[in-house]
């Protein structure tokens, strides 16, 4: 194993360097770094400005050595050059940028894997339903959408005409409310089985349920000032409760449901008092320490009342536990929310489309991450569209797979319950393999995205390769060929490590 | 011996051998007791076809597929004959060169409401897709010769990459060791290099404009996943019967992976090619609307995205329409992949409709005198 780590490794760094060797060629060849001075009206400033680009990209010294220059110079100074147009050390622009690609990439990244595995599994459970078909044709126009093309559409309707409709009221039109109604219904008898009354009962209940939501939070204007409140707390809490039990250990199984029920009920109870912790002045690593306490209650609950089973039972309630945290911060953040719209460099103009951040804006813990929210949420749904469609197909197809293996069907003969099948011998197997397709896809978010960062206008990774590419700058260019291949490298190999480690019946280096 | 015949000795040999290749042959004499209800009714299906038929028969049945090839030719023969291409005259009144008289109206005159609805009626009118005032371009002769654009880039896209990624495929798969080595850190090579460093330097350093750079650079550089898919089928290939025995009758290499091993790893280069051209359409628009693509006064889907983001707020169809086109190709190249897939994957097996079952087309129950629910039960996924 460790042999072929280090092979692996070797063979990285000797494509990584014949790779840099043709780029940096590539990038000599691409065109003339010294165009942009020709806007400069002062000919002596123009010329300091050319001898000045000339030394930093060390223009008067052929390609090939300038490139042994450059290696040398990042292999033993760990030095990547100065930016030619500004003349400040890409190393600096580096620090800068990378974590705001991080910020924009890892939110896509992790949302479209949840929403993407969850979507894939339903879908291969419901294989050749309406469900399934419907879901097949949307991932395949996700596939086919540009980017781009979404990008802009999503800046004008989610950008500026959702900030005018927030202005005007942020009431739904009733035609609104019947479409998305007829969608639901749609969508849920396409989802539910059995027969066609059963399935028009089910997307009937759907619609109505739609509608009589949106028309209260229509009525209410929920969205200007949004927000659960006590009562929609608890009434989430249970919702979640019941959910997770049912999923991890069955509702048959009464140790687990009191286990989740009790945590659910410290869940509700602490929800005033830790409104209180909420307002006073509180920070990201405080909020994961109360995570923690949370974690650590619920799994003593679900020990002590776990019976037979305390492992399972502490495992649920600990699920439970993190999504009512989940939910209990997302319900604060809702209740800044007007209080951020109102701040004068907002302008009630919530959403944004430009940039990572407001940095003019001075406010509690709580109005910064509803700036980061606002400023994340269009870029973000623009890159999962295809991300999403893919771990869809893949976990789709990974857990039929699995379902098609005789195991499973040995499970279903010895007599286990439908949920045991699925979730203990079915979907543990079928993630594996979306564990080395992560793993692949984490090496390329450091690369960020080019497209989204352009039309969104963040300064992240993205936007220094294509500015670097633009200017015809080497340095820059090269600084994120460099970290990205790096990158790439190192987590390709770890997605193989980590499959061959997962799943015994790899084996690694032969 | 002359040469000939032992050719032709070859040649049925080589029928022999694909019939003993077990997956692929549809037609192996199993006793149909011994068959599940769903297995007996693809292979009566089936019995006596070639590969060809029954790849082409199950390609026909997919209803996705069978649109989106129409809908494809549909957009191909629009694009072709209404502005014209080379020696292809051009129906439509404008081209994408011509300037345009300004419009007070720049709005699309494109009706689809017939006038008994309160619509102007079905008409093309002057300008389709609207009217850019500022540059006077007709939109429509516009996107057509984006279309065009695209088209040309996504064919020599496929043939480039797929003849590169197949013959560095079968090489490195068939022969191994330092061959495979070598070809395999090539190909990591070229995955590393990004693309737009590749279209930059092709448009400026070989001074080359026009849409032929860019087409050549995607093709030469998008090889890389089909050449790991061709290696990884080579790779389970060679070690296969069929192979020893042609290799033990002293089959010379190129015989047997052109002869033996190439026909079987059809299936694997056609999707792909087929998603590859889809994923490049995208690839040359991103790469048009970063300004990195076709350069003008070419114009692609890409660069007339790029030219008038700007104007998506008032002027929403210049923006939208070179948009649909591209969803629209790829969408179909998308379900054309699919429909590919399912009809070269051996294990893919029809899965008869309850209908089906229930009116009695059931060769195995009437076969075997098995109540038609009986045979519902068996189906996977169907009853559950």
């Amino acid at each position: 194993m460790l042999i072929y780590i280090a092979r692996r490794l070797v063979a990285g760094v000797f494509v990584m360097i014949v790779a840099s060797f043709i780029l940096y060629l590539l990038m000599t060849q691409a065109g003339d770094p010294l165009a942009f001075t020709l806007t400069i009206q002062n000919p002596t400033q123009r010329q300091a400005v050319i001898d000045e680009v000339t030394n930093t990209l060390s223009l008067d010294v052929p390609p090939v050595e300038r490139y042994f220059d450059w290696l040398t110079r990042l292999v033993f100074q760990q030095d990547f050059g100065l930016v030619s147009t500004t003349q400040e050390p890409v190393s600096s622009e580096l620090a800068r940028r990378v974590p705001t690609t991080l910020k924009l990439v890892t939110a896509a990244t992790v949302l479209s894997v949840i929403i993407g595995i969850f979507t894939g599994v339903i879908t291969a459970l419901r294989q050749y339903s309406g469900f399934d078909y419907l879901v097949t044709f949307v991932t395949f126009v996700f596939f086919s959408l540009p980017v781009f093309w979404v990008a802009v559409i999503l800046k004008d309707w989610g950008g500026i005409n959702l900030n005018d409709w927030l202005r005007d009221g942020a009431q739904f039109s009733t035609t609104f409310v019947v479409a998305m109604a007829l969608l639901f219904a749609v969508v849920g008898a396409s989802f539910a089985g059995g027969t066609a009354v059963r399935k028009a009962a089910i997307g009937a209940a759907c619609a109505v349920i739609a509608a009589l939501v949106l028309a209260w939070v229509s009525a209410t204007q929920w969205l200007l000032d949004p927000g659960f409140g006590f009562f929609g707390f608890a009434v989430i809490t249970t919702a979640v409760v019941v959910g997770v039990v049912a999923v991890m250990a069955g509702l048959a199984n009464r140790r687990a449901l009191i286990a989740g029920g009790v945590t659910g009920a410290i869940g509700v109870v602490s929800y005033i008092p830790m409104q209180a912790v909420f307002d006073n002045p509180i920070n990201v690593w405080q909020l994961f320490g109360w995570l923690a306490i949370a974690l650590a209650v619920s799994t003593a609950v679900g020990y002590i009342v776990g019976g037979y089973d305390k492992g399972q039972a502490a495992r649920t309630a600990g699920v439970v536990a993190v999504f009512c945290g989940i939910v209990m911060v997302v319900d604060r953040m809702m209740q800044s929310w007007a209080e951020y719209s109102a701040e004068p460099v907002i302008r009630n103009r919530p959403i944004k489309t430009i940039g990572d951040g407001e940095d003019r804006l001075d406010g509690s813990f709580w109005v910064i991450a509803d700036n980061t929210f606002s400023h994340l949420v269009l870029p973000t749904i623009a890159l999962m569209l295809i991300s999403v469609a893919a771990y869809t197909r893949f976990s789709r197809s990974s857990m039929l797979e699995v379902l098609n293996q005789d195991y499973i069907r040995t499970a279903r003969a010895k007599g286990l319950t439908e949920r045991t099948v699925l979730v203990r011998h079915a979907l543990r197997n079928a993630l594996l393999p979306l564990a080395t397709i992560v793993a692949f896809d984490i090496s390329g978010i450091i690369s960020g995205a080019v497209i989204t960062e352009t039309v969104f206008q963040w300064e992240g990774m993205g936007t220094l390769f294509i500015d670097g590419l633009r200017e015809f700058d080497p340095n820059r260019v090269m600084a994120f060929f460099v970290v990205t291949g790096a990158f790439a490298v190192v987590f390709n190999l770890l997605a193989d490590v980590a499959y061959a480690v997962l799943d015994p019946r790899i084996r690694v280096g032969e | 011996m002359p040469c000939w015949i032992r050719e032709s000795e070859w040649g049925s040999e080589d029928v022999v051998t694909e019939q003993q290749d077990g997956e692929h042959s549809p037609v192996e004499p199993v006793e149909p007791a011994a068959l599940e209800g769903e297995n007996a009714i693809e292979l009566s299906e089936v019995a006596g076809l070639s590969q060809g038929q029954i790849v082409r028969r199950r390609f026909f049945r997919h209803r996705g597929a069978m649109l989106a090839l129409a809908v494809l030719a549909l957009i191909i023969v629009l694009a072709t004959t209404s502005v014209g291409w080379g020696p292809i005259p051009g129906w439509w009144k404008w081209s994408h060169t011509d300037l345009v008289p300004q419009t007070p109206d720049d709005g699309p005159t494109m009706s689809l409401r017939p006038t008994w609805l309160g619509g102007a009626g079905i008409r093309l009118g002057d300008h389709p897709f609207g009217v850019d005032n500022e540059l006077g371009k007709d939109m429509f002769a516009l996107t057509m010769r984006g279309v065009q654009t695209s088209l040309t880039v996504i064919i020599v896209l496929g043939v480039l990459s797929t003849t590169i990624g197949v013959t560095v495929g079968a090489l490195s798969g068939y022969y191994g060791k330092w061959v495979d080595a070598a070809l395999m850190r090539a190909t990591d090579v070229v995955i590393v290099i990004p693309l737009l460093v590749i279209t930059a330097v092709a448009g400026f350093a070989l001074g080359l404009s026009g849409i032929w750079p860019v087409a050549v650079a995607l093709g030469v550089f998008t090889w890389t996943g089909l050449a790991r898919l061709v290696r990884a089928e080579f790779l389970a290939l060679r070690e296969r019967e069929f192979v020893d025995a042609a290799r033990v009758a002293n089959a010379s290499d190129r015989r047997i992976i052109f002869k033996h091993i190439l026909p079987n790893t059809v299936g694997t280069i056609v999707v792909s090619t087929t998603l590859l051209m889809g994923a490049g359409l995208l690839t040359e628009a991103a790469l048009g609307f970063l300004g990195f693509g076709v350069r003008p006064p070419e114009v692609s889907l890409g660069t007339i995205v790029n030219q008038y983001q700007g104007a998506f707020g008032t002027r929403p169809w210049l923006f939208l329409w070179p948009g649909f086109f591209i969803v629209g190709i790829v969408l179909c190249l998308q379900f054309i992949g699919d429909g590919l897939r399912d009809a070269f994957d051996p294990r893919q097996k029809r899965i008869p409709s309850r209908k089906d079952l229930e009116r009695g087309n059931d060769p195995i129950s009437e076969q075997e005198g098995l109540p038609a629910e009986a045979a519902i039960h068996r189906v996977p996924g169907g009853s559950e």
